[in-house]
Formats: structure tokens, C-alpha cells, sequence
């Protein structure tokens, strides 16, 4: 009879210890769930929701459902098809760019392993840690059209001047310019990551049969780091979608909307057009850029674009 | 000829990394040398490379024009508020996700990473009307709270949490060890790179941010350097290119001092991402 009753004890404190380690994992996490919850989950929705409405903040009573009024005339709206249209033009530019000489620089450097070489890579990555708020001003004192350095330069060896961000046509070259030098180093770095991440028991066993450098090249290290080209380019792509920083500190969307991109467009229908419903159908659309690449981009890895 | 052929091209190879390297390092100087010239070197029509006497009150100047020791403690305070509830919220987060075994964790984490997507971009139009119901509009705490959960960040940890070895664990809850003791003298030690890294992230990562700030500060009192010395520009016409360059020192030294010191940590921690 005693013996029962301890037994049974024992097995309520033993079903409760489990009880309580069952629910353990659940509270460790339940902070970071909160803070998932409250600044990534309700926002995203509440993005969503805004989108279709007519929000009115001073008397959310009078916000009123439009269906796909936000989104109708956004796509009718000249300024954003043109936001659009630069959001584009700037990734597609900036793409290229960074990841032509990204490319070239980390094939280049990872050839040599000297203290110069170390140096060339840290002083081509620093720009990446430096705040865009210090760079956009170096730019564009650099970048003013009678007092810059660039212009000086320019006119000193005989060539003509440039409007630099003060015009329309040459305003998103300048900006592009400047995303692109500050980003360089950074990819370039994760190149060479990768391709220091090829055993060199490859490289021998391709040398021993006598492989030549540009089959080496196509057959070997292409393949090899193709997981992280992928991860570059999408990466570099979101990133692009979500500027605002430089176009913000550089030429505040101008001249004449020229370098007006998405989040600027956003930023510009919360804070100075109060249209919160449009902001957020632009968002949406953002989203969406961002989505698709996102999915895009887990496939090719799903399906493992390397071989090994 | 075979050896002189070498020679040449590991000279050419040596000016070529001293040009890229210029090329990259130049703006920083370039700010440097305006930050020391005089208000008519700079507003002159011929290049002055190299001061000739360096205006080191420029930088006084620079302190006096705006209210420059409050923006770095707003900055600071800012930072650490973050970086503490950032590890109190994610350490046991990661660890939960690294080492137990439970219902729908797969889905739980896969959840932290859809999270991680979900650009600031966007969110931050909700979370400014919810910071403005609760009042937190223009304060410090609606530059820390927000970031309370750093999806990558758990990730990261995470990854590091991993590495410990199941067998120590065992050991401690052997050893009557509670999870609370496991995690602080275990799992922090054991991937000190790993906290460093997040650590290191996450204090470049504010001290330069820009956009958060400026959507959820409109006066001094609360806002950071980046923004105290954006605005510097907005007073051009007041202040001549020495002065805010002057002033774009003040944000720029923090950094390159830790990058000087820590160059390689913190391109690994930049860079972890695309390699791994």
C-alpha cells in the first residue's frame, strides 16, 4: 500500500518533469516569437490589409475598403511607372557592374596570398562598413558640379565637365556609380570565399589530365562556386529593389524624379503625401519582387546547381 | 627572359593592387584632406590636395554646429539597448532551435528565416503607427524595441550552437545543470566567435543605420549620429564641405578604428552568409 503510493508520486513527478520539458523549447523561443510576431508578422499583414483600403489615421473609423483602387492607380500613375522603371534600370545596372568587377577582382586576388594582396581586399571591402550617410556626402561634395573634385579632375585633363546628380540623365549613372563602389569589395570577398573553399585536390587531379586553364575554369570552378554565384546575384538583387539610403543622401529622388526608386516612393507616400494606402500597395509590390527571387532562388539551391 | 618576364608582370600586378586599393580608399582620404583644409582652400576653383595648414578647428567647428556628444550617446544607447535584448531574446531562441527536440520545430525555424525576408522596407509604415499609439514616436525606444528579434541573427547562433558537442551537454545535465547554466557556461564560451559576430553585426549595423531614425525621430534629443550629421548637409549654404566633412569624421572614425583592429573578424562575420 505505501509502496503504491510512492509509486504513484513518482510517476506524477515524473509525468509532470515531462510535462514541463515538453513545454521548455516552447518558452525559450516565445520571446523572439513575440518580436517575430509584433514587427514582422502583424506589420506584413497589416501592410496587405492597408493595401486595399483607404486609410485614414487620425479617425480609423472613416479608413473604408477600395478594393483595387491603391493598386489601379499606381499602375496608371506615371511617376510610379517611372519609380518602377529606375527601381529596375539602377538593380539591372548595379548587377552588372558589381558582379563583373567582383568577379574579376576575386579571380585576380585570389591568386596571390601576399600582405599587398590582404590589403588590396581590405581596402576594397571597407566601404561596405562604412555608413552610407558618410559616403553619400564624400559623393556628393565630390560629385558638385563647380566646387568638385571630380569636375577639376576632369577639366584639368581637357575633358568636359559633368552635371554629375544635378541632371536628369546623368543623376542615376552617378547613383548607380556610387551603390556600385561601395558594394565591390564586399562581394568580391564572398567570391573568394568560395573559390578558396575548391579543394586544390581537384585542381591537381584536373592538371593530371593535363586540363587547360579556361576548361579548368568552365569545368571546375564555375560549377564549384555556382551556389554562391547564385546567392550573389540574389542577394545583390533584393538588395537593389530595397534601395533608398544613397538615393535618399545623394539626390532625394530629383531631378524631375529621375532616380526615384521603389522604397523612396513609399517613404515619400507616407511622410509627405500621407497616402498610406498607396504606400503600402507599392510595398506589396516590392514584396512581391522580393518574393519571387526568394522562391527563385531556394529552388536552384533545392535542386543543388553544383555538383560534388 | 623567362625571369625578367616575371619580374614585369609582378610589377604590373603590384601597381595594379595599389591602384584598386586607391580607388577604394581614396573618398576616405579625400574626406580627410577637406576636413583640414581652409574655408578658401575649400571654396576655391583650384584643387587643393594637401592642406596647407591643417585646420584642426574645423573639427571644433564641427563639434560646436550641432549637438554632437548627445547624437553619439543616442547612438550608443541605442546600440546597447539593442545588442542586450537582442541576446537576452535570441540566445535562448538559437539554443532551443540547436540542441531540443520538440513539436514543429522545422516549421518554427522556417518561419524565422520567411521572417528574415520580410524587408524593413515595408514594415516600417505598421510599426510607426503602432509606435506613435504607444507613444514611443521620437523616443529611443522605438529605435530599440523593433529590433528586438534578429531573424539572421538566430540564425547565425544558431549555426554556432550546433557545433557544441551533444556529449558536454549530457555531461552538465548529469551534473545537475539547469538549461539557464548550459547555456551560459557552455554554449556562450564555446562559440565566443559566433556572439562576437553577432555582436560585431549588430553594432556596425546600427551605428551606420540611417533609414530607421529618420522614419521614427524628429528631434535632436533623441536622434542618432547618422542622422545629427546628415543633417549637417541640409545646412550647407551655413557650413562650408571642410566643417561637414569635418563632422562626417566624427562617424566615420568609430568604424575604421574597430575595421583597422578587426579587419579580418569582421569580413568573416560579413561574409559568413555567402560562404556558408
Amino acid at each position: 500500500m505505501k509502496k503504491n503510493t510512492t509509486n504513484t508520486e513518482e510517476l506524477e513527478t515524473r509525468h509532470r518533469g515531462n510535462w514541463k520539458e515538453k513545454i521548455k523549447p516552447y518558452l525559450y523561443i516565445a520571446p523572439a516569437f513575440v518580436g517575430i510576431g509584433l514587427f514582422t508578422i502583424y506589420p506584413v499583414i497589416k501592410v496587405l490589409i492597408w493595401s486595399f483600403q483607404k486609410v485614414n489615421q487620425l479617425d480609423t473609423s472613416k479608413t473604408k475598403w477600395v478594393g483595387m483602387k491603391n493598386y489601379s492607380y499606381l499602375l496608371s500613375n506615371g511617376a510610379f511607372q517611372k519609380t518602377l522603371l529606375n527601381t529596375f534600370i539602377y538593380t539591372g545596372a548595379t548587377l552588372a557592374i558589381i558582379m563583373t568587377c567582383a568577379l574579376i577582382l576575386a579571380f585576380w586576388l585570389n591568386k596571390s596570398q601576399g600582405h599587398l594582396t590582404m590589403f588590396t581586399q581590405g581596402a576594397a571591402f571597407m566601404p561596405h562598413v562604412i555608413s552610407s550617410v558618410s559616403i553619400a556626402l564624400v559623393f556628393s561634395m565630390m560629385m558638385n558640379p563647380s566646387f568638385g573634385l571630380f569636375n577639376k579632375v576632369l577639366t584639368a585633363v581637357g575633358l568636359p565637365a559633368s552635371p554629375w546628380l544635378t541632371s536628369s540623365s546623368t543623376a542615376m549613372p552617378s547613383v548607380v556609380g556610387v551603390a556600385s563602389w561601395k558594394a565591390i569589395g564586399y562581394y568580391c570577398l564572398i567570391i573568394i570565399g568560395a573559390l578558396q573553399s575548391i579543394s586544390a585536390s581537384i585542381y591537381e587531379a584536373a592538371s593530371l589530365d593535363n586540363a587547360g586553364a579556361g576548361v579548368t575554369l568552365r569545368k571546375i570552378t564555375i560549377p564549384m562556386i555556382s551556389p554562391q554565384l547564385f546567392f550573389v546575384m540574389i542577394t545583390m538583387t533584393i538588395g537593389s529593389f530595397k534601395v533608398f539610403d544613397t538615393v535618399r543622401l545623394l539626390t532625394d529622388g530629383g531631378p524631375n524624379n529621375a532616380t526615384s526608386v521603389l522604397v523612396y516612393y513609399i517613404y515619400k507616400q507616407v511622410f509627405w503625401e500621407s497616402n498610406i494606402g498607396r504606400a503600402c500597395a507599392a510595398g506589396i509590390v516590392l514584396l512581391v519582387l522580393v518574393g519571387v527571387l526568394t522562391v527563385i532562388y531556394f529552388r536552384l539551391l533545392s535542386k543543388r546547381v553544383h555538383y560534388q | 627572359m623567362y625571369k625578367v618576364r616575371k619580374r614585369i608582370g609582378s610589377v604590373i600586378s603590384v601597381i595594379l593592387k595599389l591602384i584598386v586599393s586607391f580607388i577604394f580608399i581614396f573618398p576616405f582620404l579625400w574626406m580627410l584632406s577637406v576636413s583640414l583644409q581652409s574655408d578658401a582652400e575649400t571654396q576655391s576653383m583650384s584643387l587643393t590636395l594637401i592642406p596647407k595648414v591643417l585646420q584642426f578647428q574645423n573639427y571644433v567647428n564641427a563639434w560646436h554646429s550641432a549637438p554632437f556628444p548627445l547624437y553619439i550617446r543616442n547612438s550608443l544607447l541605442i546600440i546597447v539597448g539593442i545588442v542586450v535584448l537582442q541576446m537576452l531574446i535570441m540566445v535562448p531562441a538559437a539554443y532551443a532551435f540547436a540542441k531540443m527536440e520538440f513539436k514543429g520545430k522545422n516549421i518554427l525555424f522556417g518561419i524565422i528565416l520567411i521572417a528574415f525576408m520580410m524587408p524593413i522596407q515595408i514594415r516600417f509604415i505598421p510599426i510607426y503607427f503602432m509606435m506613435s499609439d504607444w507613444n514611443l514616436i521620437d523616443t529611443l525606444w522605438s529605435q530599440i524595441i523593433p529590433h528586438m528579434t534578429d531573424a539572421f541573427g538566430i540564425f547565425l547562433l544558431r549555426q554556432y550552437f550546433m557545433q557544441v558537442p551533444d556529449e558536454l551537454i549530457e555531461a552538465a545535465k548529469l551534473d545537475k545543470s539547469t538549461d539557464l547554466q548550459i547555456m551560459w557556461k557552455i554554449m556562450l564560451p564555446m562559440s565566443r566567435p559566433g556572439v562576437a559576430s553577432v555582436i560585431l553585426l549588430s553594432f556596425v549595423g546600427h551605428w551606420n543605420d540611417y533609414f530607421w531614425p529618420l522614419v521614427m525621430t524628429n528631434s535632436d534629443a533623441v536622434r542618432p549620429i547618422t542622422i545629427g550629421v546628415a543633417r549637417l548637409k541640409a545646412t550647407e549654404g551655413s557650413l562650408f564641405w571642410n566643417t561637414i566633412m569635418a563632422g562626417n569624421m566624427f562617424l566615420v572614425i568609430p568604424v575604421l578604428i574597430i575595421y583597422f583592429f578587426m579587419a579580418r573578424n569582421i569580413i568573416k562575420s560579413f561574409t559568413y552568409t555567402g560562404i556558408k
